[in-house]
């Protein structure tokens, strides 16, 4: 058994300590939001954070999570309260197929939680290791720049977490 | 107060007054005085397209454009920042703008910068511009540089002011000492292309500049050459009789890495390499060859050598399934800080048998004397260039906390790099983990 | 396409507008009485299901008029579209699926414009071979055309049912009628929701040629820019993706795939496999192996493990990637003329160029996945596949199964750009579904698989001439165009890679070209441009020596990039500025607009060339969707980096008429992203393989674009033409994104390049030192 911390609750796990994270996340505690692009940690799709990090879910085994902080998308607000990563995506429709975009909101976050207001050079350069096939770049650079601002209190954006 | 004791006084004064003589020597020996030559540059139409060609490629062998560009500026155009322990320096402008690059240089004003560190206000040079390689360069290829650059656009970008401690005329006294001005004398006991390969890799393509130890003026201590150095915080592994390489590097071996930065027998050309890679990729491949066979004889007698191992082609039969993770053989939960366990369940599934990434026994990096490049490339992983097919490895930066990381490089040195362990692996991921002084100021 | 009569004001009027103003006795728009609707319809709604679809013929019979509008035509039947349900929610149904394009969210609009209800009400079904109308793919850009515009006329025309059933209730005209909210309201304030009155009753009856759509001006949700419906949950960890589905007892599923297209299984030992923890089954089938297991991270184990122990012999199949075009122009191949006659011109030609392009690839974030559930005798299979009644079709070929037996559901994947591996994984769910009944199981296709095995856009060569005479006219045209085909989607089972390696194989189907007007590789290849004397010929290539099928565009990408960049050839030559080139040689007023307001938008006539130090240019290009669907104008700014090649898009200006626009930001946001995908492939893609297998096996090796190179602006302009048709947004900006590239490059490093992709490498070659 392996206890993970999810999201700041503690989940019993009885799962081979080499399974990467995003299987755990998906099979055994019904987290939707990590998602599989690739398995090889060249795409970001299954970005989540660990310790305030962008980490690839995809290529982290259960072993080395123990008693450490993990934050999934769902961790940042759900859809009748989204956080305000989140609500920026909404606000600017930062989606096409949505595919890639939970592991760009967690990439965001480790940003923004670590960096509040970023340059949008920082923003582009920080997000460079995350794919999207769709061409939704633009407005997910809109959508991360919009959620630094709300969560600076500079412009009064969406609902708040 | 104690007194100072007579006898120390007196070594005291004769040390100064030997710098002061020494200075005022060298300050003879190499003051120079701002360049009386024609001020303007004839248009490209002049040069000869040849000799352009030519100066593109001896260009590459020097790397100029990777110190010479910053991150998101203008190639040529100057502005990155390259940090030594006397301050920061920017790299200049070198198109041929006339005021703010060298468009007003003359073919002498360039000689004079390239083979004596002089500009052409008749300053001296900082050398962190290499002169003292550059000064083995040959006036012809010189002058095939200076048309290559003479023809490169223009570029408007005033570049930042330096913050450096050491003042300009303080070099004379560093040029007198390590400078050792001229060209090589090609040595009859060896053949014309490890003649070649001496002359680029000593003179243009200045390798020791990285791969060769510094004592404490910043200068490369001569009887080191190419015993191993660093750049920006990355080793330069060495390149001489010390390689720590774990199997003898062949030249054709050599000659792949140069120009593509991937041996499949020993690693990629990471960090501060890659760039070199990239620019050896243009160039001609008999230029690549001689540099390669000159490196190769040095590193010949190396001790790390086990074999004239082929090497390990990753994506061989069966690679293309290899996107699966896990090994056979259970883990125990209470293995989170146990090196062997963390490599097994988070990097043997690309290393092993070199499937995806290089096998492990076969990379320079656990090798090596120190665990810097290994913990870099752990941490940041290695990244094709912008649109390019390469090599592509994660960073694992946040996957690994402390408690892991160091363990982890720890084991893979007892596994697969057969070899004492390094020393303070904690200090060394410490000091990796700190972000690098140097900053680009943008070229306006 | 019927014209659409349009209401006017709020409350309708029923039956046949009359012209003289008079109103008739009410009879409902559909000729019926409420009596004799009652009386022939009675019981509950009928299921869609059980009823034989109606062929084209029988349906046109059972019209008043020849054609009913869109979809209607293949499923006339109204409820097979609109539901009313008892507590009032309105359930629509689509046989066209969502992947990121926003169609249902569009279609949602459609609905509750013409129900007059918000879209919450209303609940959107996505095609399923037991629920839905049989609309074939959602491919083409024709969602719109086919799906929003039946829907449209079927809510229309729903609603007018309603209205008469309410003024036969209250005993008033029709048109005294005022309808709300779903609700039905008489003057004196009587009023009736659509599930009353509905309630046990059925709109099983037929769909009529015209109907009354509401009035452009009194819109209230098309046209509007409302938010899509899917964003929030896949925003916030929903279960939104056959990814995401979990059914009760369900397994985890992985392929050990061949490693080239000739492998063939010489021996396989599974004898380890099936001692791994959790391993349940190792099923094959002639060269067909998978494992299964309890839990995912077990399944991809054991699939190593099986691959371990499978033996393969393959065979070097293929030619040399440099020869990819020569091989082109000698496989065997049928000529179509598709434009002009066949005598070749005797003029000589004033321009002549051939451009290139290489194997590009979808490349979908997420690898291809299915579930499959055989239980019963029944067959069942959650897909993302484009095509869930085609795909229905070709898994019960491959399996012998009745048709009846097979059902498939679609639920998304990610954008998939066309025939990706997804029909291949549903097959693939499906052949280890029946080897495991009762239990659902999952596939779920590696990164290595999806790229090594998915269809690829088809390699095409093209040649264009053309003749300008003294006043700078085009005056002849001649353009060629070599390709493979363009679809290869099931269908036949023959399709399924799958059905490829088992005992008893089906094999690959000679594939046909899709017919003029759409085409498929000669998609776009006849220019819209007038010009006096014109030919155009397609080879079409039927065997092709790598899988190729329907990328986002089809042949369009490429003829398109051949085209406009031709055209800035020629004006360079009649030295004529390119857009006012392309203007003079343009009847098409719509065609005019989007380039006329793409260049005012781009500043076209105030741009400066190659200012001091910067290699800056500017690119135009211009294309009308298969001449048929959408128009896009494109004006791109690019920073050429002459030491690197790299080029640097600066920003990008689009204008684009669809036609009636259903939601603007929908339309914007394809344009953006087509845009982006169109630059990727245009300066990085191009699938590589050795000579036996592809090497483009995962994002190191087959590089796309990523934030650092994307533009800082794309700005897009629409020209919205409220009643017109639908004209599909999708796929209008492959093309001219691409020449508008090479176009700009041309303009600010000097240089032509007609071979894609556009790298910094050949960039660099054709500028020289």
């Amino acid at each position: 058994m392996i206890t993970l911390n999810v999201n700041g609750r503690a989940h019993e796990v009885d799962a081979d300590p080499a399974t990467p994270l995003l299987y755990v996340l998906r099979n055994d505690l019904k987290l939707n939001g990590a998602k599989f692009g690739c398995g090889l940690g060249q795409c970001g799709a299954c970005t989540v954070m660990v310790d305030g990090e962008a980490v690839y879910s995809c290529l982290t085994p259960i072993l080395l999570l123990q008693g450490r902080a993990i934050k999934t998308l769902e961790g940042l607000g759900s859809a009748e309260r989204p956080g305000p990563l989140q609500q920026a995506f909404i606000d600017e429709q930062a989606a096409q197929c949505g595919y890639c975009i939970p592991g760009m909101i967690m990439r965001a976050q480790a940003l923004l939680e670590r960096n509040p207001s970023p340059s949008d050079d920082e923003i582009r350069a920080h997000m460079n290791p995350g794919l999207c096939r769709c061409g939704t770049h633009i407005r997910i650079l809109r959508a991360v720049h919009r959620a630094s601002k709300t969560m600076q209190g500079a412009i009064p954006g969406g609902k708040r977490a | 107060m104690e007194r100072t004791r007579p006898s120390k006084i007196i070594p005291a004064l004769i040390g100064a007054l030997a710098v002061a003589i020494g200075f005022a020597w060298a300050m003879d020996r190499h003051a120079s005085f701002a360049s009386t030559a024609s001020p303007s540059s004839p248009p490209d139409a002049t040069y000869d397209p040849t000799l352009i060609a030519k100066g593109a490629w001896l260009a590459a062998i020097g790397n100029c454009n990777t110190c010479h560009t910053a991150s998101n500026g203008r190639t040529f155009a100057g502005g990155r920042a390259l940090s030594t322990p006397f301050g920061t320096i920017y790299a200049t402008n070198i198109t041929p703008d006339p005021e703010t690059g060298i468009g007003r240089w003359s073919r002498s004003d360039f000689l004079r910068a390239m083979q004596q560190g002089v500009d052409r206000e008749g300053r001296h040079l900082y050398p962190a511009f290499p002169y003292d390689h550059f000064t083995h360069v040959a006036d012809e290829d010189v002058n095939a540089i200076y048309a290559f650059l003479m023809t490169r656009d223009p570029v408007r970008a005033q570049t930042p002011a330096n913050r450096i401690l050491v003042p300009r005329p303080a070099i004379a006294v560093w040029k007198a000492l390590y400078l050792k001005p001229g060209p090589l004398v090609p040595d009859a006991a060896h053949d014309a292309s490890w003649n070649r390969g001496r002359y680029l890799v000593d003179g243009l393509a200045h390798c020791g500049a990285c791969h060769t130890p510094r004592n404490a003026l910043g200068a490369e201590k001569e009887r080191e050459d190419l015993a191993g150095g660093t750049a920006e915080g990355w080793q330069a592994p060495a390149l001489n009789e010390t390689s720590p390489a774990p199997s003898l590097w062949t030249t054709e071996q050599l000659v792949a890495y140069l120009r593509t930065g991937f041996s499949a027998g020993h690693g990629t050309a990471a960090g501060t390499m890659a760039p070199v890679a990239h620019n050896l990729s243009t160039v001609p491949e008999v230029e690549v060859k001689a540099i390669a066979v000159y490196i190769a004889a040095r590193m010949g007698a190396s001790t790390g050598a086990r074999a004239t191992a082929a090497g390990n082609a990753p994506g061989g039969p069966g690679a293309a399934e290899w996107s699966a993770r896990g090994e056979d053989v259970p883990v125990d939960a209470n293995k989170a800080t146990d090196g062997d366990a963390i490599y097994r369940t988070a990097c043997a599934d690309c290393h092993d048998g070199g499937r995806r990434g290089i096998a492990l026994d076969l990379s320079t990096s656990v090798t090596d004397t120190t665990p810097a490049n290994l913990i870099r490339v752990t941490l940041d992983g290695i990244h094709p260039r912008e649109g390019e097919k390469g090599e592509l490895m994660p960073a694992f930066r946040g996957a690994l906390d402390d408690t892991q990381l160091a363990p982890l490089i720890v084991f893979l040195r007892t596994r697969f790099g057969h070899a004492p362990p390094w020393q303070d692996v904690g200090g060394e991921v410490a000091r990796a983990k700190r972000p690098l002084e140097s900053e680009d100021r943008k070229s306006s | 396409m019927s014209a659409k009569p349009f209401l006017r004001g709020r409350s309708c009027a029923m039956g046949q507008e009359t012209g003289s103003g008079s109103r008739s006795k009410f009879r409902s728009g559909l000729g019926l009485t409420r009596r004799e609707f009652v009386a022939g319809a009675g019981a509950l709604i009928v299921s869609f299901a059980l009823l034989p679809r109606l062929s084209a013929g029988q349906a046109a019979q059972d019209a008043r008029a020849p054609t009913l509008p869109g979809s209607l035509k293949d499923t006339p039947m109204l409820d097979a579209w609109i539901r009313v349900g008892a507590d009032g929610t309105i359930t629509v149904f689509t046989g066209k699926v969502e992947f990121g394009q926003g169609v249902k969210t569009a279609l949602v609009q459609l609905a509750a414009e013409e129900l007059f209800v918000g879209p919450a009400r209303i609940e959107l079904v996505t095609a399923d071979t037991s629920r839905t109308p049989n609309e074939g793919y959602t491919a083409g850009s024709n969602s719109m055309k086919d799906s929003g515009t039946a829907i449209m006329n079927a809510a229309a025309q729903v609603r007018e049912m309603l209205v008469g059933m309410a003024a036969s209730r209250f005993g008033v005209a029709a048109d005294s009628l005022s309808v709300q909210d779903g609700s039905i309201r008489a003057a004196d304030g009587r009023s009736v929701a659509y599930a009353e009155l509905v309630a046990g009753q059925s709109l099983h009856v037929p769909a009529q040629p015209q109907s009354r759509l509401r009035d452009a001006k009194s819109r209230t949700i098309v046209g509007k820019a409302l938010p899509r419906l899917d964003i929030p949950g896949k925003l916030t960890g929903a279960v939104a993706y056959v990814h995401d589905l979990r059914l009760p007892n369900m397994v985890h599923a992985r392929i050990v795939r061949p490693p080239s297209y000739g492998a063939r299984l010489r021996a396989l030992d599974s004898s380890a496999t099936e001692k791994v923890p959790g391993v349940i089954k190792v099923v094959r089938d002639g060269s067909f192996v998978a494992v299964v297991a309890d839990r995912e991270f077990q399944a991809i184990g054991a699939m190593r493990s099986l691959f371990r122990g499978a033996t393969w012999d393959e065979q070097a199949t293929l030619s040399p990637q440099s020869e990819v075009y020569a091989e082109l122009q000698s496989l065997p191949h049928d000529d179509y003329l598709i434009r002009g006659d066949a005598t070749p011109s005797a003029k000589t030609w004033s321009v002549e160029s051939s451009y290139r392009r290489p194997y590009q690839m979808h490349a979908a974030i997420g690898p291809s996945c299915a579930v499959a559930l055989f239980e019963a005798g029944k067959l069942t299979v959650w897909t993302h596949s484009q095509g869930v009644y085609p795909l229905k079709g070709a898994i019960a070929e491959m399996l012998r199964l009745p048709a009846e037996a097979v059902r498939c559901i679609h639920m998304e994947g990610s954008g998939c750009y066309g025939h990706n591996a997804a029909d291949d994984a549903a097959a693939d769910a499906a052949l280890i579904a029946v080897a495991i009944p009762g239990r659902p199981v999952r596939v779920q296709w590696m990164r290595e698989q999806e790229n090594l095995w998915e269809p690829f856009g088809s390699a095409m060569l093209t040649t264009a001439k053309a003749t300008l005479d003294g006043q700078g006219t085009i005056t002849d045209w001649q353009f060629d165009v070599w390709s493979g085909t363009h679809s290869s989607r099931p269908g036949q089972a023959g399709n399924l890679a799958a059905a490829w390696l088992l005992q008893s194989p089906f094999a690959l189907p000679t594939p046909k070209p899709i017919p003029q007007p759409e085409g498929g590789g000669d998609r776009n290849a006849v220019p819209l441009y007038d010009i006096a004397n014109a030919r155009v010929a397609h080879h079409f290539i039927p065997k092709m020596p790598l899988r190729v099928s329907a990328l986002r565009s089809l042949g369009a990408y490429m003829n398109v990039f051949s085209i406009e960049s031709f055209m800035d050839e020629l004006a360079l030559a009649a030295k004529v500025d390119p857009v006012v080139f392309r203007l003079r040689h343009l009847k098409d007023a719509r065609a005019q607009d989007v380039i006329r307001l793409a260049a005012e938008r781009f500043g076209w006539n105030n741009f400066q060339e190659r200012e001091s130090g910067k290699r800056r240019g500017r690119g135009f290009a211009f294309a009308r969707y298969k001449n048929l669907g959408a128009y896009a104008a494109v004006a791109m700014e690019v920073d050429v980096d002459r030491e690197s090649g790299r080029i640097d898009v600066v920003r990008v200006v689009a204008a684009v008429d669809s036609g009636d626009v259903v939601n603007p930001d929908g339309i914007r946001n394809q344009i953006e992203g087509g845009i982006v995908q169109s630059l990727s492939w245009s300066l990085y893609e191009s699938v590589a393989f050795d000579d036996t297998r592809i090497t483009s096996r995962d994002w190191s090796s087959y590089p796309i674009m990523r934030f650092a190179s994307v533009p800082r602006s794309i700005d897009v302009h629409i020209i919205d033409r409220p009643g017109a048709p639908f004209l599909g947004t999708g796929e209008a900006a492959q093309g001219p994104a691409a020449a508008a590239l090479a176009n700009a490059l041309a303009s600010a490093a000097g240089v032509r390049i007609r071979e894609l992709p556009l790298t910094s490498k050949r960039v660099k070659a054709a500028i020289g030192v």
